[in-house]
């Protein structure tokens, strides 16, 4: 980690590696930077050569992103221009009515979908600019998805689809028998490994799928309505595991969901309506709010 | 129950490195084929309603080529025996040579034109099954893309599942329309046809069947799979079936 100065505003950011704008002032921070030592210079969308480390501050971020969808002669608008910095390592909701965009906001960053305007970065690299190959390797190795309605391929055991994606990044057979049981038992199914989905309750097809994006060590778990089909304890035990393993490991976690419970877990809650941004909240903030809520109503 | 500490240790890796941009993504053709196999033998509904289409096909075509090797058989031994009794001259005998060529040749020609036929419409129903059976996995494809798939592993599996359908359904199919053709002309020319006929082409005509079988449902097969494989993930997650 080094601290570096923006040269125009004096802020100061913590820093693994590379930004090259200043979060606040948007001013080039590249020669402080090289000063710093820290600088590596890459080409935006080409295919990092190097084995160096390359860190930004923010993992995810979107300019102006658009999304129209064509139902037949209208255009609907998904998303009317969202801009998102997400940091590295952190715990983001976003929140908002169904039909807000939030699901289409979340496709886009995960690339499962094209924005009709805009861009989406993820450490840098913008996602319009990768091929089909670059694009399955972005979703397989570096992120992990969860589903409302878990999406485990329901011919394979628990323990098979674990191993899909390591099957996908070329792990060796045993590599990937011995770390897909392992991931099983320690989201505690680790008596259940040959079980097929439809043989486990929600909870635990909830844990494989959770099992499933950790298959390949990602940066970030994109996790769409995790607790949406389940009743409220194991929605809870999902959450715990999620946050328990945004803070040991520092995966960033972004979930879609309309769960209040996500709120105590999360960092930062984004509140979309009607494809647009409309307030962040730190949960610091919050913690603020709701305590001085209580204190008015007290006195 | 749920060992997070261990678990987030366990997914450290890259979440602290950073992101590099790759290329390198795999589905060796073991893995392929094992995963396609067991989309057959675990979907034995929709396997079956494929094969079954194969098998009628290939039977078909196969009830066919029997009748045409028995009749050679039974002609060949006529032709002997009719040579034994009666030595004729070649000026007599053309003109009833050439009525029976003219009558082999428009009858060949009504067989092809049956044969065409029958695998065409056998290739309509396969490609129409193996499109029914693509529509209803939509959701399964677009979490195998979100998992990293691309679109080729796609298209290789449903081509190897089709393909290995296709052999099974022609040799159940070859099997059963050789078998009925046989019986039905053991009953209508006594049971020695079995003998008189030529088992090596006979032989040679199974094979062809079963190779046939097998790249009708390939072919076959194409379309919907390349359909299926070039959805993009978010449209493929959110289909209702």
């Amino acid at each position: 980690m080094a601290r570096i100065e923006c040269p125009e505003c004096h802020y100061v950011i913590e820093t693994t590696g590379i930004v090259t704008v200043c979060p606040e002032c948007k001013a080039d921070m590249t020669k402080a930077m090289e000063e710093a030592g820290r600088v590596e210079r890459r080409v935006r969308g080409s295919i990092a050569k190097d084995d160096s480390v390359t860190t930004h501050e923010f993992i995810v971020r979107t300019k102006g992103l658009k999304k129209i969808y064509r139902m037949g002669e209208v255009e609907v608008p998904a998303l009317r221009g969202v801009d998102l910095d997400i940091r590295r390592g952190e715990y983001l909701s976003i929140m908002g009515p169904s039909g807000s965009g939030k699901s289409t906001l979340f496709n886009m960053v995960g690339g499962l979908d094209k924005p009709s305007e805009g861009t989406c970065f993820i450490e840098e690299v913008d996602m319009a600019q990768l091929d089909a190959f670059e694009l399955a390797w972005l979703r397989c190795r570096k992120i992990g998805y969860i589903f409302q309605s878990f999406n485990l391929i329901p011919v394979m055991t628990a323990l098979e689809n674990v191993t899909l994606p390591m099957i996908f990044a070329g792990m060796s057979t045993d590599e990937m028998m011995e770390r897909g049981r392992m991931l099983l038992e320690l989201v505690g199914l680790g008596g259940r490994l040959h079980h097929k989905p439809f043989e486990l309750s929600g909870g635990q097809q909830q844990r494989v799928a959770v099992a499933r994006a950790l298959a390949n060590s990602p940066a970030i778990i994109l996790a769409d309505e995790p607790t949406g089909n389940l009743d409220l304890q194991t929605g809870k035990e999902i959450i715990d595991l999620l946050k328990e393993l945004n803070a040991e490991s520092g995966v960033t976690i972004i979930s879609a969901t309309h769960d209040l419970k996500m709120i105590d877990a999360s960092d930062r809650i984004v509140h979309i309506r009607d494809g647009e941004i409309e307030r962040i909240e730190l949960r610091s903030e919050l913690d603020l709010q709701i305590g001085h809520l209580a204190g008015a109503e007290g006195g | 129950m749920i060992d997070a500490k261990r678990l987030a240790k366990a997914a450290t890796a890259t979440a602290v490195e950073g992101v590099h941009i790759q290329r390198q993504i795999t589905l060796p053709w073991k893995d392929a084929a094992r995963i396609s196999i067991r989309n057959v033998t675990l979907r034995l509904g929709r396997a079956a309603i494929t094969g079954a289409g194969v098998v009628l096909g290939i039977a078909f075509l196969m009830s066919v080529w029997t009748g045409k090797v028995v009749t050679e058989g039974l002609e060949r031994e006529q032709a002997k025996s009719a040579f034994s009794i009666t030595q004729v001259g070649e000026g007599e005998t053309a003109p009833g040579l050439e009525e029976m060529k003219q009558e082999k040749q428009s009858r060949a020609a009504r067989q092809a034109w049956l044969v065409v036929m029958s695998l065409l419409v056998c290739g309509v129903g396969i490609t129409n099954s193996m499109l029914m059976s693509v529509t209803e996995r939509f959701r399964e494809i677009g979490t195998m893309k979100c998992l990293g798939a691309l679109d080729s592993f796609i298209v290789r599996l449903f081509l190897i599942e089709s393909v290995v359908l296709g052999f099974l359904g022609s040799v159940v199919g070859a099997l059963l329309g050789h078998v009925i053709m046989l019986i039905v002309f053991m009953i209508r020319e006594g049971a020695s046809v079995a003998a008189k006929m030529n088992w090596l082409h006979m032989g040679e005509y199974f094979v062809l069947a079963i190779g046939l079988g097998c790249v009708l449902a390939f072919v076959a097969a194409v379309a919907p799979a390349v359909r299926a494989a070039q959805m993009p993930p978010a449209a493929a997650l959110a289909t209702e079936v």
